[in-house]
């Protein structure tokens, strides 16, 4: 099981054994009983909204965007269809906490959907799922089948006469569609290729309807605060930082995996149940929510705690909670050229900064750790950032470029030495022990 | 083009959206063709658009935008290797390196019996199981050690 | 309205504009490469950054909406930072061999990177190569490395032409504007795309690296072609035409341009020009000086009118004449003695002539097109017989109007249609009668007489219908409907449909001057362009015309000029099929060469200048009447100007015509039954619509210039026993043809479609009525 460790669960609560993915086992924790009371009550919608304003639940998928506020921007009397889609794309490098959502506990997924759908009035919703993940795109679908058996979506549910359709909607291999207006056009059936905004998808959303697009963690998150009240919510975590998360930690610690902790826990805490640093080596580096978030050197995030406003505080961001850890044997100029391989071909291609600019930024970070660097290449990997940054039309040139800016600005005399001996401060031997694959140790 | 086996999954797809929204099913549905093809052929391709009354350079766009379909034939396995950062931190350049050498042959490249293809992925979403690798586009093998490797590929034998 | 600030200046802008739209109207240039005014916002070029006041990131004018009292400032230099910006990134993958590049010299990235580029590049990776790809006679995409990927012709393709066959496949920095799979563009809007192209991406195949722009002169000009009246420019270097690119009128033809209109010019320098008079002697036609063949023409004629009477005499012209050509071609025949004069020479049935209240038009302004609620289409090829003025209903039908289709086939309009109807074409007026006796009954009017057994089915009720709800609506008969042997029926129940639903009623017009006709006289008070040669006459002239390829019945018409024994062809080219029974060829100007007037669809007047000398002896046909008149001895031909010939027709500076008008006084007869049997339905392809055309040479490599074929639904091909791609004869009297076989589900049962005006099929008969098929 890959949640390894929690500090007052939340959404994993009482999630154990492999098999307590299905309906009874979520019927047994409790499931599904703030969807049964809410519909058998009528609860106001304005209500329900309210108390997930109050909750503070952020967005879990990245940006961090209050949810209840996402939820009242939805026209209320609108004609014609809405939409309540869930971004299951999780393809930020280092996060896998979505996967382990849809994998132990889709029920909490689809009935966090539902209750959005009441609230919002969206009578249709899809769950877009990563496509590297095939085997939990089938699980869904399973449990799919599972709800829609019990009558909890579908036509008139549980007799109410509230109509609410689920499918799920199979991804295949494109990072950008997890930016959720490229969602939507994927839905569409086409590239997924950012829309500008405004309009927003709350206006204009999956065929041009009104649509409100929520992270898989987000929705789980759901059930427990309309059950347990807002405040039981807000306790655990911090103010203005509400709820316990997922930390997807990776790279080089003892335990990699996910871990369930309330906003505001230390980094240590979180390192530390982890298992600590590989074979106790040191911490070099960490980027605290995601490959697009900027990095931080050791003893920054070692002050830091675990939630938005910290994260934020020390220049970085908690994006989708994937914590990846680095430690004395990285070499930051390989580390980040593969990050920016990455966003060079995810881009989608249809801005100029964005399409021209990754690839420019890969070129110039691969000869430098090429041994090609030349001397004001990280003046030109600066000002290219500058050329990109808020000037696309969705946020990856962003996530191109903090990456960048950050490793070269707090690791700027790796890169110089990178560029003027042409080779790594950390020798070759080194780094290849660092991932362990080859059972060597340092 | 299709078995009827294919159409119906096809056709199930196509079930999820709205009636006059048939294009929505067009990822499912080349998904679909590819698995009984192995690839995707141009003409797989147009008899999906045909099927789902789109243009075919609308599907093709598709097609060609979205990694895991294949436009050129691919070996039997598909082997699809992470190398993101964060699996690199734990192995997964490692594991490819070690695949290329086992198999004989580089990225993008398939073994001379038609055996095996490799290809490098991008973050499949289970970095914590680093290395991990892709069978096929529909298995996926976690932690995979040079044991595991072996034991991989002697399975696909 | 929203007061807003440009760089300073106070603007006033409607809710929902842009910061382009508002910058637009205040004068504001900003760069740009992806923002097109009539194309989808696709904000990807991110060139149009501009500074707003309290914005802490640049914004892209073309896709932010203004909010009252915004202040927006496009050359601060935050604004100019990010332009600069963005120019870069363009630049680092666009080869910057603008000397070599066909676009060199009209470039907007060129243009804009003078202003925006920085001198020397940082960029020292090699560039992206972008593989060459073959898409047909028209458009090359040679050049696909300059490709900006804003998208304006993917974008024009799904939104303008209402086909996508461009598309930008794959993703990041190898993304490539393709079609799928190296077909062809094969759209009939197609070249709009070269104008849209901001760099030397897409360019023109026939003018590539003809010329460089600088060298060219430009000059305003009209579209012979269809009865849009598309404004050209006409660009010329050396007394010859290199290239013609669309003129904007909002009002015509907005900014686009038909492939019809781009590149028939090609044809003005075919070999097939006849550059000196010719006359039959001894048997041949032979090359003479223009006064030996006036004089002959001039005694042949007076000859005619003596022994056989002025009314064996009789003149038909092509209706892309111009206005004057028209004229005097009439008043030629009237001085004459002689009422057998007629411009219209597929039309069948002549029932109306005579009964007309006025010249007949489209029924209102082409710009009121789109403010319409509903329209009905009545017998039309609409796409390929009128692509500009069907992409106007395309563009309708995308926003809330209806519009429907009734006709002789179910060929995709690539319009969303509300209704489709497709019958044989004997059956057109019984369609007709079912959505008028529909439309009555709707109204709770009383069926017209005639119309009681008439089936006023599901469909034609939703059309009546859909008449009906709107405000605003037409029907609008097409060249088919004025082509068949029901025409008038067709006409007078689409007047009574118009009188139920409050509907306007219009003819869409087969050609530039359909219109123009009429304002010329250029009408029979003897025998129409039909009945000159069901009862054959003695002496023929003809205008423009290939008869062969432009009558209603090639068959009878080239039967009656091969037993006349004069027939007189004022023509620019060389018709082989002329040498068998022409006396006389007159060489005139073509397209371009000549001055005059053609009137469009609505009525407008425009007027042209030559904008280059005739080829060889060529002169415009309007001096050669006026000659002729002269040489003939006739009273009022002293004309210096094609002007002055206009003036007596219509005061100069008239912007419409007067007199147009749509009623008509016919009774409509009761619904018979009409003859079964197999039956030809007969379109007139794009690219063999006039002489012109005909030998435009890359159009003539263009699908749509296929050899004809015998196109059936597989019912019909079944019945025959006839197999797909086997040769079939097919037979009408004495004529007949050997085709291909091919199936075609958008024929309707019991009818073979064969096209008209190719010599293939110039053997036939009437273009629709009876045929026989059989095994070749
Ligand atoms: C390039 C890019 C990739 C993104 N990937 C994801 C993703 O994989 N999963 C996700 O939930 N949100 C992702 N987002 C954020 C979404 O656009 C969107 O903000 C989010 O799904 C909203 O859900 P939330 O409010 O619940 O966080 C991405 C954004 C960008 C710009
Ligand atoms: S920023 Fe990149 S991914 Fe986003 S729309 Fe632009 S090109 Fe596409
Ligand atoms: S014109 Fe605005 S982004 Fe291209």
């Amino acid at each position: 099981m890959a949640i390894l460790g929690a500090i007052n669960p939340m959404l994993t609560v009482g999630l154990d054994g492999d098999n307590a993915w299905r309906l009874d086992d979520y019927v047994k924790r409790g499931g599904y009983s703030a969807l049964k009371k809410i519909i058998a009550e009528k609860t106001p919608t304005d209500q329900i909204i309210k108390e997930v304003k109050k909750s503070v639940l952020r967005g879990r998928g990245g940006a961090g965007f209050p949810t209840g506020l996402k939820w009242s921007f939805m026209p209320k009397y609108f004609p014609g269809d809405k939409y309540v889609i869930c971004n299951s794309d999780e393809g930020e490098p280092g996060t896998f906490k979505d996967r382990d959502i849809l994998r132990y506990n889709p029920h909490s997924v689809i009935e966090g959907m539902a209750i959005a759908a009441y609230a919002i009035g969206a009578a249709r919703g899809y769950n877009y799922i990563h496509g590297e993940i095939w085997e939990i795109y089938k699980r869904f679908e399973e449990a799919l089948d599972e709800a829609r058996a019990a009558g909890l979506i579908g036509k008139n549910i549980l007799g109410s006469g509230f109509d609410f359709e689920l499918f799920a909607h199979h991804g295949y291999g494109a990072y950008i569609c997890g930016e959720e207006s490229a969602l939507l056009d994927s839905i569409e059936g086409k590239k997924g290729q950012p829309r500008f905004k405004p309009p927003f998808p709350a206006n204009y959303g999956l065929y041009g309807k009104p649509t409100t697009v929520n992270n898989t963690e987000t929705f789980s998150a759901v059930p427990f605060i309309l059950n347990h009240g807002a405040d039981a919510y807000l306790e655990a975590g911090k103010p203005n930082n509400g709820g316990t998360k997922l930390f997807s930690v990776s790279g080089h610690v003892n335990r990699p995996g996910n871990y369930e902790i309330p906003l505001g826990t230390p980094f240590a805490t979180l390192l530390e149940m982890a298992g600590g640093v590989r074979g106790g080596r040191k911490l070099k580096a960490c980027i605290p929510g995601g490959s697009s978030a900027p990095v931080l050197p050791a003893q920054t995030i070692m002050d830091c705690t675990m939630d938005f406003d910290s994260i934020s505080k020390a220049g970085s961001m908690l994006g989708s909670g994937a914590v990846i850890v680095m430690d004395e044997t990285t070499c930051m100029v390989r580390a980040l050229e593969r990050l920016s391989y990455f966003y060079y071909e995810e881009s989608c291609g249809q801005c100029t900064p964005c399409r021209e600019g990754t690839s420019w930024l890969y070129k110039v970070v691969h000869r430098i750790e090429h041994g090609q660097g030349r001397a004001d290449d990280l003046d030109l990997l600066r000002s290219v950032t500058t050329n990109i940054m808020g000037r696309t039309i969705c946020a990856l040139g962003d996530a191109a470029s903090m990456p960048v800016q950050s490793f070269v600005k707090h690791f700027q005399d790796e890169f110089a030495y990178h560029i003027e001996h042409k080779k790594c401060l950390v020798p070759p031997e080194i780094q290849r022990a660092g991932s362990g694959f080859f059972k060597a140790t340092v | 083009m299709l078995t009827t086996e294919s159409i119906q999954k096809i056709d199930r797809e196509i079930a999820k959206y709205p009636p006059d929204r048939k294009q929505s099913a067009v990822m499912a549905a080349l998904a679909i063709a590819q698995e009984e093809l192995g690839w995707l052929p141009n003409e797989a391709i147009e008899f999906v658009a045909n099927y789902l009354g789109m243009e075919p350079i609308a599907a093709y766009e598709v097609a060609s935008f979205y990694n895991m379909y294949d436009l050129k034939p691919v070996g039997k396995h598909k082997l699809t290797v992470c190398t993101n950062l964060p699996c690199m931190l734990s192995g997964g350049v490692d594991a490819a390196e070690y695949l290329k050498m086992k198999l004989g042959i580089d990225f993008n490249e398939t073994t001379p019996d038609g055996r095996f293809t490799l290809k490098e992925g991008e973050c499949m979403g289970a970095c914590g199981d680093a290395p991990v690798m892709l069978v096929n586009n529909r298995r996926m093998c976690s932690c995979m050690q040079p044991e595991q490797i072996d034991n991989l590929l002697a399975e696909l034998e | 309205m929203l007061d807003i600030e440009i760089d300073g200046r106070l603007v006033q802008v409607p809710a929902g504009s842009t910061i382009m739209d508002a910058a637009q109207l205040v004068g504001t240039y900003i760069p740009h490469f992806c923002y097109h005014k009539k194309l989808s916002i696709a904000a990807n070029c991110r060139m149009c950054m501009v500074q707003v006041e309290k914005a802490p990131k640049p914004l892209p004018a073309c896709s932010t909406p203004v909010t009252g009292g915004m202040k927006v400032f496009t050359h601060s230099e935050l604004a100019v930072a990010a332009q600069k910006g963005v120019m870069e990134f363009l630049l680092i993958n666009h080869p910057l061999d603008c000397p070599i590049c066909d676009q060199g010299g009209e470039c907007q990235l060129q243009d804009l990177s003078v202003g925006y580029g920085a001198g020397t590049s940082r960029y020292r990776e090699a560039k992206r190569v972008v593989f060459q790809k073959e898409a047909g006679p028209l458009i090359s995409m040679q050049e696909m490395s300059r490709c900006i990927h804003c998208t304006r012709c993917v974008r024009f393709g799904q939104e303008i032409a209402g086909v996508k066959e461009l598309g930008m496949a794959s993703r990041n920095m190898h993304s490539e504007i393709q079609t799928f799979v190296g077909r062809t563009i094969d759209s009939e809007l197609s070249g709009n795309m070269i104008d849209l192209c901001p760099v030397g991406a897409l360019t023109s195949k026939p003018f590539r690296y003809s010329a460089r722009s600088w060298e060219l002169s430009r000059r305003k000009s009209v579209s012979p072609h269809d009865s849009l009246g598309t404004n050209l420019t006409v660009q010329v270097k050396n007394n010859r035409v290199m290239r013609v690119l669309a003129r904007e009128n909002e009002d015509v033809n907005e900014c686009w341009i038909s492939d019809k209109d781009r590149f028939s010019y090609e044809a003005l320098n075919s070999s097939e020009r006849l550059l000196k008079p010719m006359v039959r002697v001894d048997g041949a036609l032979r090359e003479v000086e223009w006064n030996v063949a006036l004089d002959y023409i001039s005694h042949a004629l007076k000859d005619v009118a003596k022994s056989h009477g002025a009314e064996s005499i009789a003149a038909l012209a092509s209706p892309h004449s111009t206005l004057e050509e028209l004229y005097l071609l009439q008043k030629l025949m009237r001085e004459i003695g002689s009422g057998n004069v007629d411009f219209r020479p597929r039309r069948r049935d002549s029932s109306t002539d005579g009964k007309r209240a006025g010249t007949p038009w489209l029924g209102m302004r082409l710009s009121e097109i789109k403010d319409l609620d509903a329209v009905l289409v009545v017998g039309s090829f609409l796409r390929k017989d009128h692509p500009l003025f069907a992409q106007r209903l395309r563009q309708l039908a995308k926003k809330y109007g209806e519009v429907s289709l009734v006709s002789v086939t179910s060929d995709d309009p690539l319009i969303r249609l509300t209704e489709q109807i497709s019958v044989p074409p004997q059956d057109l007026v019984l369609a007709l009668a079912g959505i008028v006796k529909a439309a009555a009954e709707l109204m709770g009017e009383a069926v017209p007489a005639g119309l009681e057994s008439g089936d006023a089915c599901e469909k034609s009720r939703a059309i009546a219908q859909s008449l009906l709800n709107g405000e605003k609506k037409a029907v609008f008969l097409g060249n088919v409907a004025e082509q068949i042997a029901q025409a008038g029926q067709l006409h007078a129940l689409a007047a009574e449909l118009c009188r139920l639903t409050g509907a306007s009623l219009g003819f869409i017009g087969e050609a530039a001057n359909s219109v123009g006709g009429y304002v010329a006289k250029a009408l029979p008070t003897g025998l129409n362009a039909y009945e000159m040669f069901a009862q054959p006459r003695k002496a023929y002239v003809l205008m423009g015309l290939e008869p062969e390829l432009d009558c209603a019945n090639p068959q009878m018409a080239v039967a009656a000029l091969k037993q006349a024994s004069l027939v007189v062809l004022l023509t620019s080219f060389k018709n082989v099929a002329a040498l068998d029974y022409a006396d006389v060829m007159l060489p005139i100007a073509a397209f371009a060469e000549t001055s005059g007037t053609y009137v469009n669809t609505e009525g407008r007047v425009q007027g042209v200048a030559g904008v280059c000398r005739p080829q060889g002896e060529a002169r415009p046909a309007w001096k050669v009447l006026r000659v002729l008149g002269n040489v003939l001895g006739l009273p009022g031909f002293e004309y210096e100007s094609s002007e002055q010939v206009r003036d007596e027709l219509i005061p100069s500076g008239t912007e419409f015509v007067e007199g147009l008008d749509n009623g008509v006084e016919l009774r409509i007869q009761s619904i018979g039954s009409y003859p079964s049997g197999l039956q030809r339905i007969a379109d007139v392809p794009i690219y063999f619509a006039d002489s012109l055309v005909r030998r435009a040479v890359s159009l003539q490599q263009t699908k749509d210039a296929a050899i004809p074929a015998a196109r059936m639904n597989p019912q019909t091909l079944a019945e025959l026993g006839v197999v797909v791609g086997s040769r079939v004869r097919v037979r009408q009297d004495q004529g007949e043809a050997v085709l291909t076989a091919c199936s075609d589900s958008t024929v309707p049962a019991g009818c073979v479609r064969i096209a008209a005006a190719h010599p293939t099929t110039a053997a036939l008969g009437e273009m629709f009525g009876p045929i026989d098929v059989e095994r070749a």
